[in-house]
């Protein structure tokens, strides 16, 4: 067989989506038949409903895919996290059991790894899976879970053992959201929103086969889950735009990327809004005090040559060469364009800037970017931490010195959490 | 518009940078900024008929290279990591896209080939004694006369303006104002009635000078009272530029520090373990790649002529501008005291990018032009 090429790849897979698209299946049938022909995750291995294509021509596929106007496989929110994760380490047995619903979108998942008391050092987890009798039995709690109130599946990291030192302590579960002992509580944030829970187990249950890897590999599982959330957090957009177009199967897209969408949409006002900035400034007169014009061109200068460093990343990445350092910068600059700009939406808006609600400017937008721009560079990774990354991985440079990883994670000095 | 070099730009790029390293060490910097010229001839011959740098971005019919605005910014972008002392940026950047932007076809065939040859050294004087570097601020008149001008005035920052073999000049009607009445000239270095001057400048490895016009008789390039469309198009394209070259010294200034930091121990440790080290160099690649997607945007905006241009270059200008001086700073501070030494090779950039960050425009100034080019 000859190697896959982008003009055989894409008459292949046009030939197939005019063949077999209808709009007006039900989602979730179109999902299995996508699914079954290999086209619904081009990229993933034969054995699992992919055709082990390279990530461009992936990307041709959805193009054809785009073109005809298809729907494709669940792509949104945790699932695709759960996915890639289970595809990565998971058994047969899960993979089986697992896979196809995530893609079908029929099973909806959350990610639990942050502890009120491990943030940013998410591998010093305290919540405890022991073994009893012929099941995992887990205590502890969990913080900044999304999607927990709606979730079926949790992807838990947790404890196993305390007499090794931290990351060899973890294993990786999967875990049955709906049960007694799983209580989800939501959080309120600064900004009125409530788009996380916390998550608290007493005694809640873990059937053996469902811990992936192996015990005390929990920590490489997390990690395969990690890399690709930020990976998705580079691309921003790609997965959260439902089409407008009109049918049963865009209307039942629509509802499930509405709900998956809940929590987040308060993240376009945690980013800045840039897009505003001109309008806003010429609607108040702004725009005519030299002070401000400046303020203003530093941010415009510094948005946009983030989003030309963001597009060099990907340039690169597609042309197959290995990664810049701008690939690694995006999430800090991202948080120094969200506090630029909320500082110019202050300048711009002058008073009205303490007024929230209705008082506020465009109904309450302008307020909600002023409280809620600090999400920012704390969320996925805090800005300090980003800088560790690109200083000890893009920059070689020496790692922390560390007193945790060489020791039981008993001996460790840990948060008092009541 | 483009957002990653081809192989061979990248190419290209890499034999560049290793001629650059071999031919301009910092020994070879401090050798030539000590003399009263900045350059010599000698060098100057090797880095075109080695590589033809000089005619990079000039037409073949006109003897150059033929390549654009990226492939010159690649060139500068190395060039300024290396620091070459070279009139490259008078020659090749400045009176030759003027010539090529102002002159006719038959002057351009006259008065480009020998700069792409490296054989003739030109430089633009525009900017005055006002410091300006608007159309605006220029005094010098040309006046007509048996079909000649005479020039009278004086141009002050002009790059290489006292060892330049041509020198392109931006005069004006007498009695005109603004940007009616303006016209591009070129007079020969050694004419009679031009006094040149090198002036005493915190970057000795780029000379500037102070020429003064006392009817000095000047042949016209290009339309009568048509210079300001090419002298505003040259601007942008040689803000462009600048913008390349800084970026090319900013990157070469985060690696010495990167290097030394790694090097230095205190308190036991290497500096380069602690912390605010690690977040002062990570800050430090932030502010340099963004200023490099800055210049490459503003490059290609140049090579396809792009009607965002006005706004891309000041964009490019002010952003590097800002990346260069800053890293120089911390570059400087990373070293601690021998960082303040004339010994530590560190000066030698910082001065480039003070000098940078003004000539053709500060950072403000150019942010003020990049909002009025969008409309705000």
């Amino acid at each position: 067989m000859s190697e896959p090429t982008e003009a055989s790849v894409r008459a292949e897979a046009r030939a197939w989506l005019e063949a077999n698209w209808n709009p007006d299946l039900g989602l979730i049938e179109w999902r299995n038949k996508l699914i079954d022909s290999g086209w619904g995750v081009p990229s993933w291995p034969k054995d699992w409903y992919g055709r082990e294509l390279p990530l461009p021509l992936e990307l041709v596929v959805e193009e054809e895919m785009k073109r005809i106007g298809a729907v494709g496989v669940a792509k949104t929110g945790i699932r695709r996290l759960a996915a890639a994760t289970l595809l990565a380490h998971g058994s047969d047995m899960q993979k089986e059991k697992f896979l196809r619903r995530s893609l079908t979108g029929e099973d909806t998942w959350c990610q639990l790894f942050s502890e009120p008391g491990s943030g940013s050092d998410l591998a010093g987890a305290m919540t405890r899976a022991e073994f009893k009798g012929n099941r995992w039995v887990i205590n502890g709690q969990k913080v900044w879970t999304t999607s927990a109130h709606h979730a079926d599946w949790g992807l838990l990291l947790a404890r196993t053992n305390w007499d090794v030192p931290k990351h060899q302590g973890l294993s990786y579960f999967i875990l049955d959201i709906h049960q007694p002992g799983v209580e989800v509580h939501p959080l309120r944030q600064m900004n009125g929103h409530a788009s996380f829970n916390q998550v608290f187990f007493t005694d809640a249950e873990v059937p053996p086969e469902h811990l992936v890897a192996d015990v005390g590999k929990g920590w490489a599982v997390a990690t395969t889950t990690l890399m690709h959330e930020r990976r998705g957090a580079d691309g921003v957009g790609r997965w959260g735009m439902a089409s407008d177009r009109k049918g049963r199967i865009y209307d039942e897209e629509r509802a499930e990327i509405a709900t998956v969408m809940e929590p987040y949409k308060w993240y376009p006002q945690r980013a800045g809004r840039v897009d505003l900035i001109v309008e806003r400034a010429k609607a108040t007169g702004r725009n005519t005090d030299p002070v401000v014009r400046q303020e203003i061109a530093k941010l415009l200068t510094l948005s946009k040559t983030a989003e030309w460093t963001a597009l060099r990343a990907r340039a690169a990445q597609m042309q197959g060469r290995p990664q810049g350092p701008e690939g690694s910068l995006g999430k800090l600059v991202s948080s120094h364009v969200a506090r630029a700009a909320a500082r110019v939406h202050t300048l711009i808006t002058g008073a009205d800037a303490m007024l929230a609600g209705e008082d506020s400017p465009m109904n309450g937008v302008i307020a909600e970017i002023l409280i809620s721009v600090p999400a920012g560079s704390i969320a996925g990774g805090t800005d300090e931490i980003q800088r560790n990354i690109i200083s000890e991985r893009v920059l070689h440079m020496p790692k922390e010195p560390r007193t945790d990883n060489d020791r039981p994670f008993r001996d460790v000095p840990k948060n008092i959490v009541t | 518009m483009q957002f990653s070099f081809t192989s061979e730009q990248e190419e290209f790029r890499s034999v560049l940078r290793r001629f650059l390293e071999e031919k301009s060490p910092a020994t070879a910097v401090r050798r030539l900024m000590e003399t009263e010229a900045g350059w010599d001839r000698e060098g100057w011959r090797e880095i075109n008929q080695q590589l033809g740098l000089t005619g990079v971005h000039i037409p073949e019919t006109f003897g150059g290279q033929g390549f654009g605005f990226v492939e010159l910014g690649i060139v500068l972008e190395e060039m300024g990591r290396a620091l070459l002392c070279a009139p490259y940026f008078a020659s090749t950047v400045l009176a030759a896209t003027a010539i090529m932007n102002a002159g006719t076809d038959g002057q351009k065939l006259a008065l480009l080939p020998p700069i792409a040859t490296g054989d003739t050294i030109a430089t633009l004087a525009f900017t005055e004694p006002n410091g300006r570097w608007d159309a605006e601020g220029v005094e010098t008149s040309a006046t007509p006369g048996n079909g000649k001008f005479r020039l009278d005035g004086v141009k002050s920052f002009v790059l290489d303006g006292h060892t330049a073999d041509l020198i392109v000049v931006l005069a004006r009607r007498p009695g005109s104002r603004g940007d009616e009445g303006l016209s591009f000239f070129t007079v020969r270095g050694d004419a009679a009635g031009l006094s040149r001057r090198a002036l005493n400048v915190i970057d000795p490895t780029r000379k500037q000078a102070r020429l003064e016009f006392r009817s000095v008789e000047a042949e016209l390039l290009g339309e009568e009272g048509g210079g300001a469309k090419p002298f505003a198009r040259t601007m942008m394209q040689a803000a462009a530029c600048l913008a390349n070259e800084m970026v090319g010294g900013a990157d070469r200034l985060r690696q010495s520090a990167l290097d030394y930091a790694n090097l230095r121990v205190q308190f036991g440790r290497t500096i380069a373990s602690f912390q605010s080290m690690k977040h002062k160099q990570a800050d430090m690649l932030v502010d340099v790649e963004l200023a490099k997607s800055a210049a490459y945007q503003a490059a290609a905006a140049a090579t396809e002529d792009d009607a965002d241009l006005p706004a891309l270059a000041s964009l490019a200008k002010a952003c590097a501008s800002e990346a260069y001086m800053q890293t120089a700073i911390h570059t400087i501070q990373i070293h601690g005291g021998i960082g303040f030494t004339w010994d530590n090779d560190t000066h030698l950039w910082f001065k480039r990018a003070k000098s940078s960050e003004v000539f053709l425009g500060d950072p403000t100034w150019h942010r003020e032009k990049m909002m009025q080019a969008w409309g705000v």
